[in-house]
């Protein structure tokens, strides 16, 4: 049933830690390529022509693109353990809407962390909080966004989690202090080897950013 | 359509806007699996009802799908949502792959067509040859996805054709309105042979806005960018 799983991906990459909780949940077995992203393998570039980005998730020779896609994907292929989505379609609904929200603003919110300065730095770190906050409520009293058990929405979030170090050195502030349900959350997941083993150190996570930033001549 | 309840005692609503392509996605998935529903008609660009801001508080947009009380929003969200429910005419497939595949254009549409097209349409004069350009890359990369099928969901719209409705419908009108050229049957001959398929099914046409209303709504709305971008 499990085939041939290659991923292709960039150890710091939040998107790529989300394919390798799930892969990681489910137990499959798999070959993880790192990619050089200044130098992307005829691989990638053949993988993922529209949009020539990791991570790519590579089944029996056929691509599938996209974080999000990649773990319902996964959840549907191997549908007979540890399932991601949860049963019962209004849930499913507001898990997809969630992780969705997730993609449309903690990426580009918390670059604007590190990326930026002054008055647009503060502006990206008073949302930011928003949307933690937001996020934050829909835990409710549940241990996991899931509910009782670790799901979708959980994957979506959590790699976030050692990239917020960074955000908080940059924009001199604590998530702890702003969320602390999140945070406790966040390490309630870090409890599970599939989290712990999947996401990066959050200080090399710091050192890398400082070096891209020397790199794209961002002061 | 003004059924509010249907066989099985559901309740279904739809807040949308006329001119929206967004909210139409919704209508037409719902005709497509012979649901019934209310739909109701939001001021978007004056008023946002009280009732649109309890529904949608993180985006406060339309559409926001309502199914017994229960509040969806995000047109793609929604699709997915009715496709799990409503099992007649499915408009998603069967087989895991495939449906990667639909997510992954559905999702290409919002994220790069859409804007591509609107930049297109109405962005600063200065950068319009490029952002034609653009759109144009995108609505090629996109017509790949058909590969000589009828539809981009095989022989009956799926969820890729619904998603793509404002390509099928919208841009020919608006690119006209517009004055830009990006859907033609020279540049683009297999996605323009499919919005003449997507157009001509009668749960479609019947999901569409009125072209004359579309025509006047969008030239207002481009007159007005355009002077605004004006140096």
């Amino acid at each position: 049933m499990e085939g041939e799983v290659v991923l292709l991906d960039f150890w710091p990459s939040m998107f790529g830690m989300r394919t390798r909780i799930a892969l990681a949940e489910k137990q499959i077995k798999y070959e993880y390529r790192e990619e050089d992203l200044r130098n992307k393998s005829a691989l990638l570039l053949q993988m993922n022509p529209v949009h020539k980005k990791i991570p790519v998730l590579i089944h029996n020779g056929k691509p599938i693109c996209e974080s999000l896609i990649q773990v319902q994907y996964i959840d549907e292929v191997w549908n007979d353990r540890a399932p991601l989505l949860p049963p019962n379609p209004y849930q499913r609904a507001t898990a997809r809407f969630w992780a969705d929200f997730v993609d449309k603003k903690i990426y580009d919110l918390g670059g604007k962390l590190w990326r930026t300065k002054g008055e647009e730095q503060e502006a990206a770190k008073k949302e930011l909080i928003e949307c933690l906050k937001l996020l934050e409520g829909q835990l409710g009293d549940n241990p996991y966004f899931g509910g009782k058990d670790f799901g979708f929405l959980d994957v979506a979030l959590v790699p976030f989690y050692c990239w917020f170090y960074t955000y908080e050195k940059f924009g001199r502030f604590s998530i702890e202090a702003e969320c602390p349900k999140l945070i406790a959350w966040a390490k309630r997941c870090m409890q599970k080897e599939s989290v712990a083993k999947s996401l990066a150190d959050q200080e090399k996570i710091y050192d890398f950013v400082l070096h891209l930033k020397k790199a794209l001549g961002i002061e | 359509m003004k059924a509010v309840l249907g066989t099985m005692g559901d309740e279904v609503k739809v807040f949308g806007f006329w001119a929206s392509p967004f909210s139409r996605r919704v209508e037409l998935a719902l005709r497509f699996k012979g649901v019934p529903y209310e739909y109701i008609e939001e001021d978007i660009l004056g008023n946002k009802s009280p009732l649109l801001l309890h529904y949608n508080p993180v985006h406060k947009k339309i559409p926001v799908f309502l199914h017994n009380g229960k509040p969806i929003a995000e047109s793609l969200v929604i699709l997915e949502y009715i496709d799990d429910t409503w099992k007649s005419n499915p408009i998603l497939p069967h087989d895991p792959y495939d449906r990667a595949m639909a997510r992954f254009w559905a999702n290409f549409i919002d994220d790069k067509c859409f804007p591509a097209f609107m930049k297109a349409v109405m962005g600063p004069e200065n950068e319009r040859e490029k952002a034609v350009e653009e759109a144009g890359d995108c609505l090629k990369t996109l017509e790949s996805a058909l590969n000589g099928k009828r539809f981009f969901g095989g022989d009956a719209i799926g969820m890729v054709d619904i998603a793509a409705n404002f390509i099928g419908f919208w841009v020919r009108i608006i690119q006209e309105i517009a004055g830009v050229e990006l859907l033609s049957a020279d540049k683009l001959p297999a996605l323009f042979k499919w919005t003449d398929e997507f157009v001509s099914c009668s749960v479609v046409k019947e999901s569409l806005p009125p072209q004359d209303k579309i025509s006047a709504a969008f030239k207002a709305r481009i007159d007005q960018a355009q002077t605004n971008t004006r140096p």
